[in-house]
C-alpha cells in the first residue's frame, strides 16, 4: 500500500508545484473564500517584516497569527511553498494511517461481536468486509491531497494547512493510543486557532474506550484518567503560550489573535455566517449575537459526545465539520479537512437520503461564489446580499451533509442491535425517522 | 425539511417526478418559451421611472444655443481630418486649449492577433486627445466624461464639433462640482481601451500606450455621442457594453425623461416606441425590440464606445443620433441642450448610480423587465436538467457504485471522455490564433479566413472524435457507464448555463433554449443518425448561425444563406478579436466551456 501512497504524494506534489509557478497563484491568494484575515499569507509576510524591523508584529492591526507560527517563517520563510506542501503530506500520511488504524480496530470489533452472536441474523449484509475497506485509507488520502478546496488553500499558502496538519497529527496519536503526544498536539491545535478546543471530548472518549474505563461520574478511575490528560493538556497549553510570551516578550498576541477570533472586528467576506450579519447589525446588539454566534461551535459538543460516546472517530469527524462551518473566519481549507473523512463513512451511503442533494448544492455553490464575487465587486451591478445568498445556501449543504451523515451512522447502529427489516408492533414495515 | 426527512412523503415525491418527468420536462419547456416571450407584453412589465434623488427632483434649466457654432466646428475639424488623413492632433489641441480645458494627450499602439477584414486594420497606431475642465465648485475627487470618437471617413464629426461647443459653453458655467473630462478617441474601441487602461493604470490586453499626463477624479458615468449628420430625427440610446454588462437603468430613465421634455424622437435598438399595445403589431413591436436587445446582449461584445467603461464599474452609454424618419426634425442645439441636461443631473449625483436595476430587459424605452420578471424563464429551462439528472431515479445509486468499485474502472469510463472533450475545447481556443501562419502558407486564403476557417475545422473534427474515445476505453461502454457520464454532463451544463445567465442572462437563455432540449432527452438508443441531425442542427455553432439570421431579419435586412454564411464567418472572427482586444469573454466560454460540455452529449449518443 505505500506505492499507491507515494505515488498519490508525487501526483498531489506535482499539481501544486505547476499551480506554484503559474500565473494562477497570485489570483487564487486573493480569494476570499480561499484565504482569511486569519492565515492570508499577505498578512504573514507583513508580520514577518515587522519582526525584522524590531516591532510587535501585531502591531497596525494586520497580523493574526500565533507567535510560534510567525517563528515558523521567519527561518523558513525562502523555503515557505515547500512548507505548506510538507504540510499538506503530513495531514494526507497522518489521515491515511489514522484511517487504517481506525479501520483495523473497526474490524477487530466487528469480529468479536460476530464470534459472540451479537448482530441479528438480517443484518450480516451490513457487516463490513476487509475487501472493502482496504482502499479506504487510500481514498481518504486522496480526498484530501487531490480536493480542490486543499489545493487551492495551499496554493494561496494559506496557514490553514498548518492548522490541518496539526489537526490530523493529533487525530493518528489520539488512535495510536498515546495519551501524552495527543494532549500536546491537541493544545497546539488549540493555541492555534480555539476551535479545536470541542476536540478534548471526542479524544477522552476513545482514551477511555481504549483503556476499558466506563464512562462513569462515579468511579474513580474515571476521574483519575480524565484529571491525567486534562492536565495533559492544560500544561501544554501554559507551556506553549509561556514561549510564545517569551519570544515575543509581550501577551500583545492574545488580544490580536483570541481576540480576534472571538469579537470577529473584520468583517471581509467569506464563506462563513458572521460577516452579513454583523455587517448589518446595531452596534448595541453585537456583543449578545457574538455570544449566540460563537457557542455554536460549543453547544453541540455536549450533546454529540452524549449521543456518540460509543465512537468517538465519528464524533471527531462530526466536530471537525461543525468547527468549520461555525467558526468565525472559515475557509474552504477547513471544508476540506472534515470532506477528507467522508470515504471512511462510505459504508453508510445505503442510508444517505439527501447526499445526491447536498453534492449539488455544494457544486453549484463552489461555482457561484466566483461568479457573484464578481459580479459584486468588479461589475458592480449585484451586491452583497447575491453573495450571502450563496454562503447561505453553501452552509445550509454542510449542515444538511453532517446531519445527513449523523442520521445514517445512528441508523446503521441502530439496525445493527434490532435488525434490519424493522417490525411495527402491528407487523407492518416501520421506517425510521431522526427527531 | 419535514419533506426532506419524512421518508414517506420523500418517496412519493419521488415517484411523482419519475413517472411525471417526460411531461414535466415539455410543460417546463414550454413554459419557459412563454413566460419569455410573455416578457414583452406590455402590462406584464413596469414602467420605468427615476429612482435616483439626486437626479429626480431637481429640474434644470437647459440653455445651451450654440447649435451653428458646433457644425462649423465640425467643418473645420473635417477638413483638418481630411488634411492631416487621420487625427487632427494638433488641431484638437489647439481647439480645446483656446476653449481654457487642461489639454493632454496619449498615443498608443496595438498590434492585432489578424487582420480585421470588417474595419481594415491590422497594425494600429493612434492618438487620444482629451481635455479636463476642472470643477469650480468642489474638490477635484469625481469626473464625468463625454467622448466622441474620431471616425475615419467624414462620418462622426459633428459629434466633435458638439463636443467642442459644449465645452465651450460648460466653461463659462460656474455649477461644476465634477470634472469634466471631454474625449476624441481614435480607432474606437481600441482607443477608449487604451485610455480606460491608462486612466486606471491597468493592462490587462498587452496595448502599447503612453501613460496619461493628466487625470481628475474617480469616473462616475460616461456619455459617448455619435452623430453623423448636420440634421438629425431621433436620437438611439445603445446601452449594450462588454459581456452583456449593462449601465443602471436610471442612466436610461435620465435619457428618457430629457428626451420627453425636450420633445426630441427617441428609440432603442433603432426602435420608435407604439402606444397599441392591445393589438398584434404593438406586441410584435415591442417583442422584436426585446429579442434585439437579447441578441446583442448575448453576443457580449460592446455595441458602441460606452461599452468599455462598464468594466470599470463607471455607467456609461451611447447617444447615437439618426437621420431617418423624415417628418421630425431636430438641430444640432437641441441635443446639445439635451446633453447639457444630462451631464448636469449627473453633476449633482451624491453617490454612484446604484439605487435603480443592473439587471434589464427593455421592450421599449419607458418599460422594462427586471431580474424577478426574466429569471423564472431561465429557471424553468433549468429545473429541466435538475429533473433529468434524478430521472431514472437510478443515478444516485450509479453514481455511488461507480465510486464505490475499489478498481475504479467506472470513474476512467467517464474521466476519458470528459478529459478529450476538453482537450479540444482547448484546441478550438488556442490553435486557429496560433496556427494563422502555417494555415496562410499551405492553403490560398488570407490570416483572417485562416483563422476563422480553422476555428471551424477544429470544431468540426471534433464531432469525429467519440468514436475514437471508445477505442481508447479498449472495450465496450457499459449502460452504467453512460448514465455516469450523462449525469457528470447534465450537472456541468447546469451550473455552466446557470453563471452565464447569472453574469450575462441573454447569452446564458439563448444557449439553454437550444441546448436543453437535446441535451435532456439524449441517449444511446435512440436512432442514431436522426438524433445526431438533431443534435447537429442544435449544437453552439448553429445556435450563432440562427442568431445572424434572427438578427438580420429584427433590423429588417434579411439576408441570403450564403450572405448569411458569410456574415456567421465574420461574426466568429470578431468574436475572437474582441476577446484578443478587449478580453470578450463568449469565445472562451463557448470554445472551452459549452463546446466540451455538448461534446460530451455527443459522446453519450455514440456509446456503444
Amino acid at each position: 500500500m505505500a506505492a499507491p501512497l507515494t505515488l498519490l504524494l508525487i501526483v498531489a506534489v506535482t499539481i501544486r508545484a505547476v499551480l506554484f509557478r503559474s500565473s494562477l497563484a497570485e489570483l487564487i491568494s486573493e480569494r476570499v473564500e480561499v484565504v482569511s484575515p486569519l492565515n492570508a499569507w499577505k498578512r504573514v509576510v507583513e508580520g514577518l517584516a515587522l519582526l525584522d524591523l524590531g516591532v510587535s508584529p501585531y502591531s497596525g492591526d494586520v497580523f493574526h497569527e500565533t507567535p510560534l507560527m510567525i517563528y515558523l517563517f521567519h527561518f523558513t520563510v525562502d523555503y515557505a511553498e515547500i512548507v505548506f506542501m510538507i504540510a499538506d503530506g503530513i495531514t494526507a500520511v497522518a489521515l491515511y494511517l489514522s484511517i487504517q488504524t481506525y479501520n483495523k480496530n473497526v474490524f477487530r470489533k466487528q469480529k468479536y461481536a460476530l464470534e459472540s452472536d451479537r448482530y441479528p441474523a438480517d443484518c450480516l449484509e451490513l457487516l463490513r468486509s476487509p475487501k472493502e475497506m482496504f482502499y479506504i485509507p487510500l481514498k481518504v488520502a486522496m480526498f484530501y491531497l487531490l480536493n480542490p478546496f486543499t489545493i487551492l488553500s495551499c496554493v494561496a499558502k494559506s496557514t490553514c494547512g498548518l492548522n490541518n496538519a496539526i489537526i490530523a497529527l493529533f487525530i493518528f496519536c489520539t488512535l495510536k493510543g498515546s495519551a501524552l503526544l495527543s494532549g500536546i498536539l491537541l493544545a497546539l491545535a488549540t493555541y492555534q486557532s480555539i476551535y479545536p478546543l470541542t476536540l478534548f471530548a471526542p479524544a477522552l472518549l476513545f482514551f477511555l474506550q481504549r483503556l476499558y474505563i466506563p464512562v462513569n461520574l462515579r468511579r474513580s478511575s474515571f476521574w483519575f484518567f480524565t484529571l491525567q490528560y486534562a492536565f495533559i493538556y492544560v500544561g501544554s497549553l501554559v507551556v506553549i503560550t509561556g514561549l510564545s510570551f517569551f519570544l515575543l516578550g509581550s501577551w500583545d498576541f492574545i488580544p490580536s489573535v483570541y481576540g480576534f477570533i472571538f469579537s470577529v472586528p473584520d468583517l471581509t467576506p467569506n464563506i462563513g455566517l458572521f460577516w452579513y450579519f454583523f455587517a448589518e447589525m446595531f452596534e448595541h446588539f453585537r456583543l449578545f449575537f457574538i455570544c449566540v454566534f460563537q457557542i455554536n461551535v460549543f453547544f453541540y459538543t455536549i450533546p454529540l459526545s452524549i449521543k456518540l460516546k460509543e465512537h468517538p472517530v465519528f464524533l471527531i469527524f462530526m466536530q471537525i465539520a461543525i468547527i468549520s462551518i461555525f467558526k468565525s473566519y472559515p475557509t474552504v481549507g477547513d471544508v476540506a479537512l472534515y470532506m477528507a473523512f467522508l470515504p471512511a463513512w462510505s459504508h453508510l451511503y445505503r442510508f444517505l437520503r439527501n447526499i445526491f442533494l447536498v453534492s449539488c448544492v455544494l457544486l453549484a455553490c463552489s461555482a457561484l461564489f466566483p461568479v457573484l464575487w464578481h459580479l459584486w465587486i468588479y461589475a458592480g451591478s449585484a451586491n452583497s446580499n447575491f453573495y450571502y445568498a450563496i454562503t447561505l445556501l453553501f452552509n445550509f449543504g454542510q449542515i444538511l451533509l453532517v446531519s445527513d451523515y449523523f442520521y445514517a451512522y445512528l441508523r446503521r447502529e441502530h439496525h445493527l442491535i434490532h435488525g434490519l427489516y424493522l417490525k411495527k408492533k402491528d407487523g407492518t414495515e416501520a421506517t425510521l425517522v431522526l427527531k | 425539511m419535514g419533506l426532506l426527512s419524512d421518508p414517506n412523503r420523500r418517496k412519493a415525491l419521488t415517484n411523482l417526478l419519475t413517472r411525471l418527468n417526460a411531461p414535466i420536462c415539455m410543460v417546463c419547456y414550454l413554459a419557459a418559451i412563454v413566460w419569455f416571450m410573455g416578457l414583452a407584453f406590455e402590462p406584464f412589465t413596469l414602467r420605468t421611472y427615476m429612482s435616483e434623488n439626486a437626479m429626480g427632483s431637481t429640474m434644470v434649466e437647459e440653455r445651451f444655443s450654440s447649435g451653428e457654432r458646433a457644425l462649423s466646428l465640425a467643418k473645420e475639424f473635417d477638413a483638418h481630418k481630411t488634411k492631416a488623413g487621420g487625427m487632427p492632433v494638433e488641431w484638437l489641441v489647439k481647439a480645446m486649449q483656446a476653449r481654457g480645458l487642461e489639454v493632454f494627450t496619449q498615443s498608443f499602439s496595438r498590434k492585432l492577433p489578424f487582420p480585421d477584414e470588417n474595419k481594415e486594420r491590422y497594425m494600429v497606431r493612434g492618438t487620444n486627445v482629451y481635455g479636463i475642465l476642472r470643477a469650480p465648485r468642489a474638490p477635484r475627487t469625481e469626473a464625468l466624461v463625454i467622448t466622441a470618437p474620431c471616425s475615419p471617413g467624414n462620418s462622426n464629426n459633428q459629434a466633435v464639433g458638439l463636443l467642442l461647443a459644449l465645452a465651450q459653453y460648460f466653461r463659462n458655467q460656474i455649477f461644476w462640482a465634477k470634472d469634466i473630462i471631454f474625449l476624441v478617441n481614435e480607432h474606437d474601441l481600441i482607443g477608449m481601451q487604451a485610455w480606460l487602461e491608462g486612466y486606471h493604470h491597468t493592462n490587462i490586453t498587452g496595448m502599447e500606450y503612453s501613460p496619461l499626463q493628466g487625470r481628475a477624479g474617480s469616473i462616475q458615468a460616461a456619455l459617448s455621442l455619435e452623430l453623423s449628420s448636420d440634421v438629425i430625427t431621433s436620437l438611439d440610446l445603445i446601452l449594450e457594453g462588454l459581456n452583456g454588462q449593462l449601465p443602471n437603468l436610471d442612466l436610461a430613465n435620465l435619457f428618457y425623461a430629457f428626451c420627453q421634455k425636450l420633445g426630441v424622437l427617441c428609440t432603442i435598438q433603432g426602435k420608435l416606441q407604439r402606444n397599441d399595445w392591445d393589438t398584434a403589431e404593438g406586441y410584435t413591436h415591442a417583442a422584436q425590440t426585446m429579442m434585439l436587445m437579447v441578441l446583442k446582449q448575448a453576443c457580449g461584445r460592446s455595441w458602441g464606445d460606452h461599452g468599455l467603461f462598464l468594466r470599470y464599474h463607471i455607467e456609461a452609454a451611447s447617444i447615437r443620433g439618426i437621420n431617418g424618419f423624415r417628418h421630425y426634425k431636430m438641430d444640432v442645439a437641441t441635443i446639445g441642450r439635451l446633453l447639457e441636461g444630462m451631464v448636469r443631473k449627473l453633476n449633482n449625483l451624491l453617490e454612484r448610480l446604484h439605487q435603480s436595476y443592473f439587471f434589464y430587459l427593455l421592450p421599449s424605452l419607458s418599460r422594462f423587465v427586471s431580474i424577478g420578471y426574466y429569471m423564472p424563464a431561465f429557471g424553468l429551462l433549468a429545473v429541466i436538467l435538475l429533473l433529468r439528472v434524478s430521472f431514472p431515479g437510478l443515478m444516485l445509486h450509479v453514481c455511488f457504485s461507480v465510486s464505490l468499485q475499489p478498481s475504479g474502472p467506472g470513474v476512467l469510463t467517464v474521466l476519458t471522455p470528459v478529459v478529450i472533450s476538453h482537450l479540444t475545447g482547448v484546441a478550438l481556443y488556442l490553435l486557429p490564433v496560433h496556427l494563422q501562419e502555417m494555415a496562410v502558407e499551405h492553403f490560398p486564403v488570407s490570416e483572417t479566413e485562416a483563422v476563422v476557417l480553422t476555428a471551424v475545422a477544429i470544431y468540426t473534427a471534433g464531432l469525429a472524435l467519440p468514436h475514437n474515445t471508445q477505442r481508447l476505453l479498449s472495450g465496450e461502454g457499459t449502460e452504467q457507464g453512460w448514465k455516469v457520464l450523462k449525469l457528470t454532463a447534465l450537472l456541468y451544463l447546469a451550473v455552466l448555463l446557470g453563471c452565464t445567465a447569472l453574469i450575462n442572462f441573454s447569452l446564458g437563455f439563448v444557449l439553454a433554449v437550444t441546448l436543453v432540449p437535446i441535451t435532456a432527452s439524449m441517449t444511446p438508443h435512440m436512432p442514431k443518425a436522426l438524433s445526431a441531425l438533431a443534435m447537429v442542427l442544435l449544437s453552439p455553432a448553429f445556435t450563432i448561425l440562427y442568431c445572424v439570421f434572427i438578427y438580420q431579419e429584427l433590423i429588417e435586412a434579411p439576408v441570403s444563406v450564403s450572405e448569411g454564411w458569410m456574415l456567421f464567418l465574420s461574426v466568429i472572427s470578431q468574436g475572437i478579436l474582441d476577446h484578443a482586444l478587449y478580453g470578450s469573454l463568449v469565445y472562451p466560454l463557448l470554445a472551452l466551456f459549452v463546446y466540451p460540455c455538448w461534446l460530451m452529449f455527443w459522446n453519450i449518443l455514440f456509446w456503444s
